[in-house]
């Protein structure tokens, strides 16, 4: 792993201008991609984890509008690129995955014609070189008899099956980077488990960096080197995997693991976090979890500046919680 | 657990896709089209003592939803018979066995589909008690806000829309009209699916409560093995309409007898499990229309042999209450 990020969000920030009032989906957030790195975006519902994706892709539909911060992309600022630079980056070296796989396949076209147009609509090669290309990667993705599935049609797939094609068309031009939106939620637990154990392996040999959006606490468990967790459009914790997963500082992350349900909590009852996610037209003042945390005082009430209690470890609290996870 | 709650006796449920027409037509001029039938759930028995929590796993298309409708009683049987208390729930005219169904509720996986969004929360869970004369109308009102207290909404929102809720709310919308016939037995189907993390474990927690105040048997049917180990007391699994174990809760993470438990097990993901190093099962669910012969799970069994290959296992008792089906734990 090079120490030069291959992305790296300052401020990112997208708002949501709706009749009902502005909706700060994403306000503030900041993160870094090395290569050969997978980084894991965790939150609940409405926390912003999948607009982030979109925004760095410059996918924000109206009423959303990416209104500040900087997307680096390998030191290029995407915020500030033209439609047709956005288009040329787009699946060549920035690719995504998304949630349901029938939404992003065409589903009357064949899956070659769907590759072999993502190749030659980046790069120069004749028909021939393309397909071999094709078909090479989706034998590398664990699609069996690729020669023949290459001339099928989406729906002749399972929802495993397709989930593969759709993560060999985002591995076909070598991107750098491949943000994936909750790949595996829709999948059975078996098919989960290929996916993650590929989608590890691809990244580890190719050196693809990737962000991988999920709610799934125990799926980033296995499968990322570094987590951000997010809350109401902020990340609030952040840094290596184990370190967030055994100590976690926040009291949001605290609340979170302490709610999954595992084997040391059989019997017993689950730490609930009280109250719900509020709205974001009406966010807290302060810090927004503030309301549902239990160690907050009159400090909280005053916006959270981010700081490092633990090395290595990015905290937007004032009351870190030090002494509970040691 | 003296007695049982539930009993589930060989039962079997066929879904078949009958020819039309044109295909009726076209074998009359000696066309072979056949009709189409699921297998959706294949000579199953089991049962569930009083006060006892099972949970039911499986993957997609594995028949837990199937079978836990025919427990409520949406769904008729093809062929077995299920009592609830002593009962067998097949319908009937009888009055008394009508109020025998109505001790077993349901719970369904999606707040958002399974309330009906034009009527107020008030009618949606004071409508099955009033019409089936536990409560009388006049007291309705009252009667919903003590169900509503006892699952955690405030009673105050009683004249609202489903819409005005968020999906923990209306999640516990739909255990708080379970609830109101007071029932005996809960199947939840995929309850908690849907819900995020820290609201998943504010209603597993309820789950938890009502269980220890109202002395609630559960069915509770999922496909994550996390939260069944967590709230469930015995633990069944199924693969393609039939159960491959059945087995205490801490019995089965300790060790497990048949292969598919043991590799539903491993893939489970855990906070625990840090950098992947499982092999997972090759291979995919295979369709229910066309199930391999024998044992069901032998195409993706690293251990299949040849009589995998042909004869079908026997579910058998192995002790201690577990049970599996499976021809290598029994050489």
């Amino acid at each position: 792993m090079t120490d030069t990020p291959i992305l790296d969000v300052q401020g990112l920030e997208t708002h949501f201008f709706t009749k009902d009032g502005v909706a700060k989906a994403i306000d503030g957030v900041d993160f870094t991609v090395r290569k050969g790195e997978i980084m894991g975006l965790v939150g609940e519902s409405g926390s912003g984890k999948s607009v982030t994706g979109f925004s760095i892709l410059g996918l924000v539909d109206p009423p959303g509008k990416v209104v500040g911060g900087k997307v680096l992309f390998k030191g290029e600022d995407l915020l500030q690129a033209s439609d047709k630079r956005m288009q040329n980056l787009r699946g060549d070296r920035i690719s995504m995955i998304f949630q349901d796989p029938m939404m992003t396949l065409n589903p009357v076209l064949r899956v070659d014609t769907q590759m072999i147009e993502t190749i030659q609509a980046h790069e120069k090669v004749d028909k021939q070189t393309a397909w071999q290309r094709s078909r090479d990667v989706l034998a590398q993705v664990g699609i069996p008899s690729p020669e023949e599935r290459m001339r099928a049609y989406p729906h002749q797939f399972s929802g495993g099956m397709r989930q593969r094609v759709a993560i060999a068309i985002a591995l076909l031009n070598k991107p750098d980077l491949i943000i994936a939106d909750e790949p595996t939620t829709a999948l059975d637990v078996t098919i989960q488990g290929q996916i993650l154990y590929e989608t590890q392996k691809l990244c580890r040999e190719t050196g693809t960096a990737m962000i991988w959006v999920t709610h799934d606490l125990a799926v980033v468990a296995g499968l990322a080197d570094r987590i951000s967790v997010m809350y109401a459009g902020r990340v609030v914790e952040q840094g290596d995997i184990n370190d967030v997963l055994d100590n976690p500082v926040h009291p949001y992350t605290l609340g979170l693991l302490g709610s999954v349900p595992g084997h040391n909590t059989r019997g017993t009852r689950l730490y609930q976090v009280p109250g719900m996610a509020p709205s974001l037209f009406n966010l807290p003042k302060g810090c927004a979890f503030q309301p549902r945390c239990e160690f907050a005082t009159a400090d909280c009430q005053q916006d959270q500046t981010i700081t490092e209690p633990v090395p290595g470890r990015a905290v937007r609290c004032c009351h870190p919680q030090l002494e509970v996870s040691s | 657990m003296s007695e049982n709650m539930l009993e589930i006796k060989n039962v079997s449920k066929q879904f078949v896709k009958e020819l039309d027409l044109a295909a009726k037509i076209a074998n009359t001029f000696g066309a072979k089209n056949k009709e189409e039938r699921v297998h959706a759930v294949d000579d199953v028995s089991f049962h569930i003592g009083k006060g006892e929590v099972v949970g039911l796993v499986g993957e997609s298309g594995c028949g837990k939803s199937t079978l836990g409708r025919m427990v409520a009683g949406i769904l008729p049987m093809s062929d077995g018979d299920i009592e609830i208390a002593g009962k067998s729930i097949k319908p009937s005219k009888e009055k008394q066995d009508k109020a025998a169904s109505l001790k077993v509720q349901m719970i369904f996986q999606d707040p958002f589909a399974s309330l009906n969004p034009r009527m107020r929360v008030e009618d949606i869970i004071g409508e099955a008690p009033v019409v089936h004369g536990l409560v009388p109308a006049s007291e309705k009102s009252e009667y919903v806000a003590k169900v509503m207290k006892k699952v955690g909404l405030d009673p105050e929102y009683r004249r609202r829309y489903p819409h005005q809720f968020s999906g923990g709310q209306r999640q516990r919308i739909g255990i708080a009209r379970a609830l109101a016939v007071q029932p005996e037995f809960l199947v939840c189907d995929e309850s908690i699916a849907a819900l995020d993390v820290s609201i998943q474990a504010q209603v597993i927690n309820l789950f938890m409560d009502l269980r220890e105040e109202l002395d609630l048997t559960y069915l509770f049917i999922s496909h994550d093995l996390s939260v069944v180990e967590h709230i469930s007391d015995r633990v069944v699994i199924m693969y393609l309409g039939r159960i491959v174990e059945v087995s205490p809760t801490e019995k089965l993470f300790e060790k497990t007898l048949h292969p598919y438990s043991e590799a539903l097990l491993k893939e489970v993901p855990r906070i625990e499990n840090r950098g992947l190093d499982y092999q997972p099962i090759s291979g995919e669910i295979p369709s229910p229309l066309d199930p391999p012969s024998g044992c069901h799970f032998h195409p993706r069994c690293r251990y299949a042999t040849d009589k995998c290959k042909s004869e079908q296992p026997k579910l058998k008792d192995y002790g201690e209450g577990r049970l599996a089906a499976c021809h290598l734990i029994e050489e």
